[in-house]
Order: structure tokens, then sequence, then C-alpha cells
């Protein structure tokens, strides 16, 4: 194997694999319910995204013809991550998850029985 | 040298997964949880596609396109219960 393909091999997992842990960290030290949701759904997929692409390119090289299901793959969780994240948020805010004191415009998160009328 | 990159990856890859253990056991609430099993899903399609890289051998990525359909599917299946009281209506 060439070695300009196989440092770019390492360099991509070593990117991905460090932004797969600082979106479990944020997942894990994060203090309210959304700021929690945005670390893994941001920096994971990146993440995933990168260990992905390695591996498509290390298989490519490796044998003959492009290897086609990791870009099948990292398709699907780039489609899919956004729908799961908006999922989760519409969730919270039907269970009146509570947001952080100092969320800006935290009034409109208030349900619909208990506002004023206009 | 692409062997020992691999088992770095592999060991930053398991403290995430032990980060997410940990948001699982102890979220405040049931969606703090169900965000965390999607993300150990995540984490559990990186350690598959690295084990294939460790073993040389491409046989490892149906299972990870199918643990990403099935992460996928259940977790828009437990966000459709808490949202509606019924999966499908």
């Amino acid at each position: 194997m060439h070695p300009a393909i196989e440092w770019t091999v390492v360099v991509l997992l070593l990117i991905g694999s460090v932004f797969l842990l600082v979106g479990s960290v944020g997942l894990a030290r994060l203090p309210d319910f959304f700021t929690r949701l945005h670390a893994p759904t941001k920096a994971s997929t990146l993440g995933i995204g990168g260990v992905l692409i390695a591996s498509c390119l290390y298989f490519s090289i490796e044998q003959d013809g492009l290897s086609v299901k990791e870009l099948v793959i990292t398709l699907f969780l780039f489609i899919t991550a956004p729908i799961t994240a908006h999922m989760l948020a519409k969730a919270a805010l039907h269970q009146d998850s509570p947001p952080l004191e100092r969320t800006r415009n935290s009034d409109l998160m208030t349900p619909a029985k208990d506002r004023e009328s206009p | 040298m692409l062997t020992l990159i691999v088992l770095i990856c592999c060991a930053l890859v398991g403290v995430a997964l032990l980060l997410n253990l940990y948001r699982l056991i102890q979220g405040p609430s049931v969606l703090d949880r169900i965000l965390a099993l999607d993300t150990m899903y995540i984490n559990s399609i990186a350690l598959i596609v690295l084990l294939g890289l460790f073993f040389g051998s491409p046989l490892y990525f149906e299972g990870a396109l199918l643990i990403a359909m099935l992460g996928f599917v259940s977790t828009a299946a437990l966000c459709k219960y808490l949202l509606r009281g019924d999966i499908i209506e």
C-alpha cells in the first residue's frame, strides 16, 4: 500500500474517533436535555462519517473495485440523524422537559393551555 | 502502524461507549435514555467498522448496515410512542 494513502486512512480514523469521543463527553456532561441533544447528533455523526470514509478508502485500495457499502451506511446515517434529532426534540417539548434557566425565549416553550389568549 | 492506530481508535470508541452507558443508567428522563441508546448504536457501528479494518475482511459491513437501520427504526418508534401514545395509529 502506498504510504500517502495509509497516512490519509490513519488521519481520518483518528479524527473520526476523536469526534465520537467528544460527542459522548458532551452527552455525559452537559446540563440540559436540549444541550445534550445537540452534542451527539452533530459530533457523533461527523465522527462516524470519518471512520466510514477511512474504511471505504482502505478497502477500495486493498481490493479491486470501489466498495460501496460504507458509502451506503454513511449516506443513511447522514440522512436519518437529523430526523431522529427532530423527533427527540419534539417529544421533549411534548413532555415538558425542563430547559436551563438562562434559555432565551423560554416563554415560547410553555404549553398552549397555560398561555394568555391573544 | 495501521494496526496500532486501529487499536487506539477502538480504545477511544470504548471510552465513548462507557460514557453513553453512564448517561443511560443515570438519565433523569426517559428521553435521555433513548438518546443514549441511539448514540450507543452509532458507536457500535464504529466499533464494527474498526473490527473489519483490524481483520482486513469486508464481511462486517452488512452487520453495520443492519445495526444502523434497526437503530433508526427503534428510535423513531420510541419517539412516536412518547408523542402519540401509539406507534401506528
